[in-house]
């Protein structure tokens, strides 16, 4: 039976292979766009802006794959389960590069103005959406749903801190009016960088699915 | 139904799939305005299609439409019915297998074919692949006969199961074991062209799996041609598909196009399964 499903096997670890690499240059690009807003380079930043045609390209490709390997090996069970997440999997991680280009955006207005303040959060926001996005991708290559759900545990943080950066500059705009273009453009980071533990979130709800049928989405008590 | 228009893609700068060659090299079987008449009737109205070596090609459509006919035609098996004539080309690397002195033999040694039923005959695993080696003079010294039988049990993926009893009775293999020993025999005689006429529809699933994965796996040495009315098996195996319909062929392009995205309604409405 090995032999007998060696064809279809190797066309989803291909698949499989493109979905990783397409986590990989997104997670590159948040990096790189957090790197170039904290150190105020205009040429990293430059670059996640200009960056994003080989995302988009591996998205039109793995939708292909997935499209085609259902059309033609009408897949079953687990291997439907991989399929369709992976579907899912490539939306979200186009949405994580999406994303990235706006945070570039914003770090570009950002570095007009004077620093608003330290940037602490932020950074620190910024390692936590990559690492989840990191952890989701691994729990996918490695079918470890334990380590999906430690990235669903994680979205809490995110979101708590989001709601820290945005009180912290709600005082600095009170305080000087000056700030508030700024302010607002750390705003939208922080913004931009829980949804990409939104989209890492998803990822981990994918993969829970993916290995054990089960659904966990909207379904916070389910996560304990 | 209106009429369908036959529809013979240009091939040429067509993204070809993973490991497929190249499609603009010549054709390893070519058919050109073929028609094929039991006694008044037409069966096979204007086929022309050009086949590529070394990939996969199914023949597909509702019971009748002439695919099997049609795959039969490729090595002449349909002269032994009586009452049927053939008009028009069946081009072989170039050779057309309906031209004069064409020694019918040697056509379906280069053209192997492997039926719906398992057919093997009623010696043992061994003598039945060996058959078609000695009759056609091939067999050479014993150790030399030994050798191409364990070649093709081996391309049958068959040999790992039947090493050991190679001289019991074919007829006491497990029905897919049996279809595969039938590949096997095909293969013993070094043909170019395999035809294969619904090879797994007598077999349960995982049977059929295990041919379905011979047939991937042959196809770098062989050209193979199969007829199957299991949509979904030409989907999995194959790398160009042919949609036939009423004698006719309606359609004929690379496989992940005919099944995702299709040119003709009426291929549409047959792989949707809104008709056949």
């Amino acid at each position: 039976m090995e032999r007998a499903v060696r064809h279809f096997q190797e066309e989803l670890e291909a698949l499989q292979v493109r979905l990783l690499e397409m986590g990989g240059l997104a997670e590159e690009r948040v990096r790189a766009a957090i790197h170039g807003l904290v150190t105020r380079d205009s040429g990293v930043v430059e670059k996640v802006l200009r960056g994003d045609e080989p995302i988009n390209e591996l998205h039109i490709e793995i939708d292909n794959r997935c499209f085609t390997l259902l059309a033609l090996h009408q897949p079953m069970a687990t291997d439907l389960r991989a399929i369709v997440s992976a579907v899912k999997i490539n939306t979200d991680l186009e949405r994580v590069g999406d994303l990235a280009v706006n945070i570039a955006e914003a770090a570009t207005r950002y570095a007009m103005h004077p620093p608003v303040k330290r940037l602490i959060d932020i950074p620190q926001m910024g390692d936590i959406a990559q690492a989840m996005l990191h952890d989701a991708l691994d729990s996918f290559v490695r079918r470890d749903t334990r380590l999906a759900q430690q990235v669903l545990d994680q979205d809490d943080l995110l979101d708590g801190l989001k709601t820290q950066v945005f009180r912290e500059l709600l005082t600095y705009m009170l305080h000087d009016p000056g700030t508030v273009e700024p302010a607002l453009d750390l705003i939208l980071i922080s913004r931009h960088l829980e949804r990409i533990g939104d989209h890492a979130t998803n990822i981990a709800e994918d993969v829970i699915f993916m290995v054990s049928a089960r659904d966990v989405r909207h379904h916070p008590p389910a996560r304990s | 139904m209106s009429n369908p228009t036959t529809r013979v893609p240009s091939l040429a700068g067509v993204a070809a799939r993973a490991g497929q060659p190249a499609v603009d090299q010549p054709p390893k079987i070519e058919a050109d305005r073929l028609n094929f008449f039991y006694g008044d009737s037409r069966a096979l109205q204007d086929i022309s299609v050009r086949i590529q070596p070394n990939v996969v090609t199914a023949f597909i459509g509702p019971s009748g439409c002439g695919k099997s006919t049609f795959l039969r035609t490729l090595n002449r098996m349909n002269d032994i019915i009586p009452g049927t004539r053939v008009d028009g080309r069946v081009l072989i690397d170039g050779t057309d297998v309906y031209g004069a002195g064409i020694d019918v033999v040697a056509l379906r040694q280069r053209v192997g074919m492997v039926f719906q039923k398992s057919n093997p005959f009623p010696k043992s695993i061994f003598e039945n692949v060996a058959y078609g080696l000695r009759i056609n003079g091939l067999a050479g010294s014993r150790s030399d006969l030994e050798g191409r039988v364990e070649q093709s049990l081996q391309h049958a993926a068959l040999w790992d199961e039947v090493k050991d009893r190679l001289h019991d009775s074919a007829l006491a293999m497990s029905g897919g074991q049996q279809q595969r020993l039938c590949i096997a025999r095909a293969l013993a005689v070094q043909p170019d062209i395999l035809l294969m006429d619904e090879p797994a529809s007598a077999l349960d699933p995982i049977a059929t799996q295990r041919i379905e994965e011979l047939i991937y796996s042959l196809k770098n040495t062989y050209t193979i041609v199969i007829v199957t009315h299991n949509m979904q098996q030409a989907a999995r195996v194959s790398d160009y598909t042919a949609f036939f319909w009423l004698g006719r062929l309606v359609e004929y392009d690379r496989t992940d196009k005919i099944f995702t995205n299709p040119g003709e309604k009426l291929t549409e409405d047959y792989v949707t399964g809104r008709f056949g």
